[in-house]
């Protein structure tokens, strides 16, 4: 059990820890890199509350995928940081008041909720042995919360949609190469024979598109 | 510490070790190689030319949305793991209902088809 | 208080173990990595007429730790405009994070002995966790550089890697339907019954899903051609065009714990696969003098097997150009890996073979 503790400890002092190095990191991308860090750390928390499937897609999704297009979006940005970091003073009152405000929601939240049923009836339900933690989640997703799941697939739909609608912008005069044109293309459509007589040139009259 | 946690824990020591020889293999050119830098030698290399300006620079859109739909399809296989592993217990209402969801997403991929989103020119 | 004291020691025995088990996993891993550096290059020079290093030791032997040794003797340059934390940072996290893979993966039964450091429940979802990390090697290292060359470098990459992780994530499914457990033991435990023994035949090569899921093998064995870079996809490093991509600015020990990690992450594909298709460490035919050989040996052999079609690949097939790639990736792996995870589904669910 001391280790457990340890671990915890470990891990929560370093999220704690890295979450503020992403706020103050000078850089964007180091502070993206703190970032990163404090999804580890989560992931081990997770693994610590025996939710090892959670903690896994924390890492696949978070840190594989959507730490990649913050990444992505840091290093597309090509503003004057220094001109950015002008504005921290001016707006940290804001800034402390929306902290504030998220703060008391969540200690109102632990206070109601802490000594609530709910959590006693969590605390003591137990944990079922020989079935995965991954296998738990599989039976329940898919039957019982089924319009859970089929909104999470509606939202991915908008996302996707939505992404497109936003980002996408085609380059004019653009040739692209099209490979059942170029699996159709037969001797007959692609060459011809002439015959050239001396002092010719041999060219057809018009040239038979791009060779 | 439960049996799971202690699944967990060579992990983490084999980590450790694989951290060991790494760093150990970094730092030791450090110690040992001559380091001798230079103007020219710790320049940015450029074919020859010196560097015009600064080498991180606004790029194409296009690695945003690749990475953007990566997410959402890295999503839908998050939620094909514990569909794979339960799919015997779940029986046919699960199937169905992956089915379901899966085509959902399928029109969501035949209009990024369709759009041109997938071409890179 | 005594109790307490013998804890310590219990705790610290199993460390020495561990510590223990994992350098010799690592150690020897890196020593088959040197010999199998070397064969890459051996078969790339036998295909081009060629004989490769042949100078270190005997048949050139002993050329990856000359090169070793090499490498550890340079001078590490960090350019001046680089960021320096950054800069070093990036080939220790490419070559850890593809170490790191190596702690799930099975060599052996566990029936005798230990062959895996830890078995996890979610060992492949913590293979694909670790292999989806090995980007940020990459784009690390090439905006940490400050150079034009690693920059685009790095971008292609980025973008590349992503996109084939989604077929790999796929196939990966399909191979579980089969399976029914997200456990490395359990994929290769589920190999020994198959479609050869439903007909009578004992276990044999035809129970492994590299039969059953043909179509499957194929799409993984690319998209881990391209998941690392390896040619015909080594754009990232595509010396006509941009010099050597990210690396450019590397040198000495932090250039080659990029290419460490690079062999180490071609590996690891080819003990993946060797896992999820070729049947691990069970042998081809279950009759009496294959299946009196160590397990191990087998799974080597596979993992060898893999490298050598990575390394014939390399040599043989011309470089992708890159809006070809992508269309690979998105408009035919995609489609086709989704497809199959469908058919699967349904095939076992029709028939009610689901594990």
């Amino acid at each position: 059990m001391a280790l457990t503790a340890v671990f915890f400890y470990l891990f929560a002092t370093l999220a704690v820890a890295s979450a503020a190095m992403v706020i103050v990191a000078k850089n964007p991308v180091h502070a993206v890199l703190f970032l990163i860090l404090v999804f580890f750390n989560a992931a081990g928390l997770f693994v610590l509350l025996n939710a090892e499937f959670l903690a896994m897609l924390l890492v696949i999704v978070y840190v594989g995928a959507v730490a990649v297009l913050f990444l992505f979006v840091v290093m597309m940005l090509d503003v004057d940081f220094a001109e950015l970091r002008a504005g921290f003073i001016k707006n940290a009152p804001i800034g402390v008041i929306v902290g504030g405000v998220v703060l008391a929601e969540l200690i109102a939240l632990f206070v109601a909720r802490g000594a609530g049923p709910v959590t006693t009836a969590v605390k003591g339900s137990p944990v079922p042995s020989g079935v995965s933690n991954t296998e738990a989640l599989g039976l329940i997703i898919y039957t019982k919360y089924v319009f859970f799941f089929q909104a999470a697939g509606l939202i991915l739909l908008v996302a996707m949609i939505g992404a497109i609608v936003l980002t996408l912008q085609h380059r004019k005069a653009v040739r692209r190469q099209s490979i059942p044109v170029q699996v159709a293309r037969t001797p007959a459509n692609a060459m011809a024979v002439v015959k050239v007589a001396p002092g010719e040139t041999g060219m057809p009259a018009e040239p038979k598109g791009q060779g | 510490m439960n049996e799971l946690l202690m699944g967990y824990l060579p992990l983490v020591v084999f980590i450790g070790v694989a951290l060991a020889i790494g760093a150990g293999l970094m730092v030791a050119p450090f110690l040992l190689a001559v380091n001798n830098p230079d103007p020219e030698k710790v320049s940015a290399y450029e074919c020859g030319f010196n560097a015009f300006d600064d080498a991180r620079m606004k790029f194409d859109v296009r690695f945003y949305l690749v990475s953007l739909l990566f997410i959402i399809f890295d999503l839908e296989i998050a939620f094909l793991f514990p569909w794979a592993v339960a799919f015997k217990e779940i029986g046919a209402f699960g199937f169905w209902s992956m089915m379901v969801f899966l085509g959902v997403l399928t029109i969501g991929f035949i209009y990024e088809w369709r759009k041109g989103a997938l071409e890179w020119d | 208080m005594s109790d307490w004291t013998a804890n310590i020691w219990e705790y610290a025995l199993w460390l020495a173990a561990t510590v223990g088990l994992s350098l010799a996993l690592l150690v020897g891993l890196l020593i088959i990595i040197a010999f199998l550096l070397l064969m890459d290059r051996k078969v790339w020079a036998a295909v081009q007429l060629r004989r490769g290093p042949n100078v270190v030791g005997p048949f050139g032997l002993l050329q990856s730790f000359a090169d070793l040794l090499k490498f550890v003797l340079k001078e590490p340059v960090i350019p001046a405009g680089a960021d320096k934390g950054v800069f070093l940072l990036a080939p220790l996290v490419t070559a850890v994070c593809a170490l790191a893979a190596w702690a799930v993966i099975p060599l052996d039964e566990n029936s005798w002995g230990r062959w895996v450091i830890s078995d996890l429940n979610v060992g492949i979802l913590y293979l694909l966790a670790i292999s989806s990390l090995g980007v940020y090697g990459v784009i690390m290292g090439g905006w940490a550089s400050n150079s034009k060359y690693p920059f685009m470098g790095a971008l292609r990459s980025a973008a590349q890697m992503v996109s084939y992780e989604v077929s790999i994530g796929l196939v990966i499914i399909t191979v579980l339907l089969c399976v029914g457990s997200l456990n490395m033991t359990a994929i290769v435990d589920a190999q020994r019954l198959g479609p050869g023994t439903m007909v009578g035949l004992p276990g044999s090569i035809f129970d492994w899903h590299w039969f059953a899921l043909f179509p499957m093998f194929v799409v993984f064995f690319i998209s881990a051609l391209a998941e690392t870079n390896r040619p015909p996809f080594d754009l990232v490093e595509a010396e006509s065009e941009l010099v050597a991509g990210f690396m450019v600015e590397y040198a000495s020990t932090p250039y080659l714990l990029f290419m460490l990690g690079e062999y180490v992450a071609i590996v690891t594909m080819c003990a993946l696969s060797a896992i999820l298709f070729l049947g691990g460490w069970l042998p081809p035919l279950d009759i009496w003098p294959l299946n009196a050989v160590p397990g191990i040996v087998w799974f080597l052999l596979k993992v060898v097997f893999m490298f050598f079609m990575f390394a014939m690949v390399k040599a043989m097939v011309p470089r992708y150009r890159y809006d070809q790639l992508m269309r690979l990736g998105w408009k035919v792996f995609l489609p086709l890996s989704l497809i199959a995870v469908v058919v699967v589904a349904g095939f076992l669910h029709a028939f009610d073979l689901a594990p």
